[in-house]
């Protein structure tokens, strides 16, 4: 594959399964992904589709008792075999994460505004001072009424959204080349979520960084990212440029995830729910993962896995269906 | 809407609740937070009212208020128009089975150890009714909601998100409710899954009669189960209508804001909340969304705007309405809270 830049995130067959090894749960199944810099990608997909779990290899914080095999490589280095130490070095500077669960990122002994000095003394590598309005003013970009006395509470003080919010201002204030972003947005208000997701453009604006934004807020993924991942049971079924993506789905669940959103025909909202249900990891049909759910299956789609198809420019989908010209 | 002579389900009528803050705070001394104020709306029966309004808007506090969680600490509720903050605790006993409710989190507010036959019964048991007659019920229970009959020996950690919350719905649907509390019933949820249980929803509503409080921070969803959507904003209702028009042809600025929002088709930051939220310990004076309404001048500043008619069944609390719906009135920008 050739790339306008260098890639700053190359992913090459990433397997991570869980479980006991006579009967493993793979989580994540033969995973590739690119990611130049400055460039934002969003990943969707239905809890358990392993896209929360693919972020936690990037940044080697997957439980040990995680299967890791294949290639993670950022700028350069290969991340699945530094210590322990050299990854602590890269993480919070180079690589950072906001995750899922606010509750349990912050120090519950430490203050808002001593967590966030300290994120903005880490920037400065040792060097400068730190103003002292630092950390207010993190907190007035993420929109926080009373940033004066956020500093001063500690985090049981604040909601939830609010501490989600603290997390984000964090992450974005250290600049890093990378930043994973994982439900970045969910829980928030649709006034919040915006300026949020502007924030995360701005780091890419200014300090060229690049985002991926993992969500089941598709209407985020959109308007966001530049590029899109779907996955399904721990595998990808769908990668390209997101706009392209959204006007014109080629696998059959893309379809249907953005069918399931409700939108507003003849007055009336209409939703459109995907039938069934998400396939038990455990125990993956040897065909298409999807197929029991798919309304254009064949026989061919439950025998044997679909490979990949190229079916516009770095856009590629896992569907025998879409090969073989797009599945009606 | 049929002209009806019996009372409406739910009434509000100038529903307030201010919660005292500790003694203890940075400030030194007492102070209160009102949580909701002057709140009045109706739901008949059958029907349902669709909630609206950011985090700490004060949807919530209404929606405890029907459950008997909290006590207004001004203002009546009604239920087929009865008072019932003052029922006799026979009368309080029946409030509660027919009065229940499903929350955001239905990893939360499952019970890990217990199995699924118990979870649904629990509430009939604890109406009296006998073990026996309560399992009885069960396969009923489960086949109404869509789970299959074996679901009745699983635990919680076995179901997916959206089966959980079937789950809870069986355990609300029990003890044959009239009204359910829908507090972010789906927002948990992935999308496929959302779909499908917001399908259930109102199929249940077809089929039993039931009447829905609806509280949603997706506005195409409170669109999909609303009759009519009252808007909250810090605690005062600003809004208030028939879901379509409300949802369609907002009048509120705020109603606007939020509605272009939802629409998810402008480019990112082509929409955006100007402004400041106004602190909850010292609201601004008049408007309270003058800090972040794009329409605020001085007659905004000077005097709170009360609810007037803006079309059919349609309330809201803005002085400028007219003006704004016409185009006429110029975006000036926020009156920001003098410090």
């Amino acid at each position: 594959m050739t790339l306008p830049n260098e890639p700053l995130l190359v992913v090459r067959g990433l397997n991570i399964e869980f479980g006991p090894p006579e009967r493993p749960v793979r989580a994540v199944a033969d995973a590739d992904l690119t990611l130049a810099p400055g460039e934002i990608l969003g990943i969707a997909g239905e809890s358990g589709s392993g896209k929360t779990t693919l972020c936690s290899a990037i940044m080697r914080t997957l439980p040990r008792s995680a299967r890791v095999s294949g290639r993670v490589e950022f700028a350069g280095k290969e991340l699945l075999s530094l210590s322990e130490r050299e990854m602590a070095r890269l993480r919070g500077r180079d690589l950072s994460m906001v995750l899922q669960n606010p509750m349990t990122s912050l120090d519950p002994l430490y203050t808002i505004g001593n967590q966030l000095e300290e994120v903005l003394r880490e920037r400065r590598r040792g060097g400068a001072e730190v103003r002292p309005g630092g950390a207010v003013e993190v907190l007035r970009r993420v929109h926080l009424t009373a940033p004066e006395l956020r500093v001063r509470q500690y985090p049981h003080q604040l909601s939830g959204g609010m501490r989600q919010r603290v997390l984000v201002g964090m992450a974005t204030a250290a600049a890093p080349r990378l930043l994973i972003a994982d439900e970045p947005t969910t829980a928030l208000d649709a006034s919040i979520q915006d300026e949020i997701l502007i924030l995360f453009r701005e780091l890419r604006d200014t300090a060229g960084s690049a985002v991926v934004i993992v969500t089941h807020d598709l209407s985020a993924i959109r308007r966001l990212s530049d590029r899109v991942i779907i996955m399904y049971a721990g595998r990808i079924v769908e990668e390209g440029p997101t706009a392209e993506v959204f006007r014109a789905p080629r696998h059959p669940y893309t379809r249907a995830l953005l069918g399931s959103l409700p939108r507003i025909e003849d007055e009336e909202v209409v939703l459109q729910p995907i039938p069934g249900q998400v396939p038990d990891l455990a125990r993956l049909p040897p065909g298409c993962a999807f197929a029991a759910r798919c309304p254009v299956a064949l026989d061919a789609c439950r025998a044997e896995r679909p490979q990949e198809s190229t079916v516009g420019e770095r856009h590629r989908v896992f569907c025998w269906q879409a090969a073989a010209g797009g599945a009606a | 809407m049929n002209p009806d002579t019996s009372p409406p389900m739910v009434e509000a009528v100038g529903l307030t609740k201010t919660f005292a803050l500790p003694a203890t705070t940075l400030f030194g001394k007492a102070r209160s937070v009102t949580a909701a104020v002057d709140v009045s709306f109706r739901i008949p029966r059958g029907r349902t009212f669709g909630f609206v309004g950011e985090s700490g808007s004060g949807k919530s506090t209404v929606a405890k208020m029907l459950l008997k969680l909290e006590a207004p600490s001004a203002g009546r509720l009604l239920v087929e128009g009865e008072d019932i903050f003052a029922q006799t605790p026979a009368e309080e006993l029946a409030y509660r089975r027919k009065v229940q409710a499903v929350f955001q989190d239905p990893y939360g507010s499952l019970s890990p150890r217990m199995r699924a036959d118990r979870i649904i019964t629990e509430p009939l048991r604890a109406h009296g009714v006998s073990r026996r007659e309560a399992e009885d019920r069960v396969p009923d229970l489960l086949r109404l909601v869509g789970l299959p009959p074996e679901s009745a020996r699983k635990y919680p950690h076995e179901f997916s998100g959206g089966q959980r919350q079937r789950l809870a719905i069986a355990r609300a649907l029990s003890v044959d409710p009239q009204l359910l509390v829908l507090d972010e019933p789906v927002s948990a949820l992935d999308v496929s899954v959302r779909a499908q249980v917001l399908t259930l929803l109102r199929e249940m509503q077809q089929r039993l009669g039931l009447t829905y409080l609806f509280i949603g921070h997706d506005l195409a969803v409170v669109r999909y189960l609303s009759d009519t959507v009252g808007v909250m904003y810090f605690g005062r209702m600003v809004e208030l209508g028939p879901a379509r028009l409300v949802l369609r042809h907002p009048a509120h600025p705020y109603t606007r804001r939020l509605v272009a929002l939802a629409a998810g088709d402008a480019p990112l930051g082509a929409v955006r909340m100007q402004g400041e939220l106004p602190n909850p310990l010292s609201p601004p004076s008049g408007c309270l969304f003058r800090t972040r309404c794009p329409y605020a001048d001085a007659t905004c500043a000077a005097r709170l705007p009360e609810m007037r008619p803006v079309g059919p069944d349609h309330l809201a609390a803005c002085h400028h309405h007219e003006a704004v719906a016409a185009g006429t009135k110029a975006e000036t920008g926020p009156l920001l809270q003098e410090a």
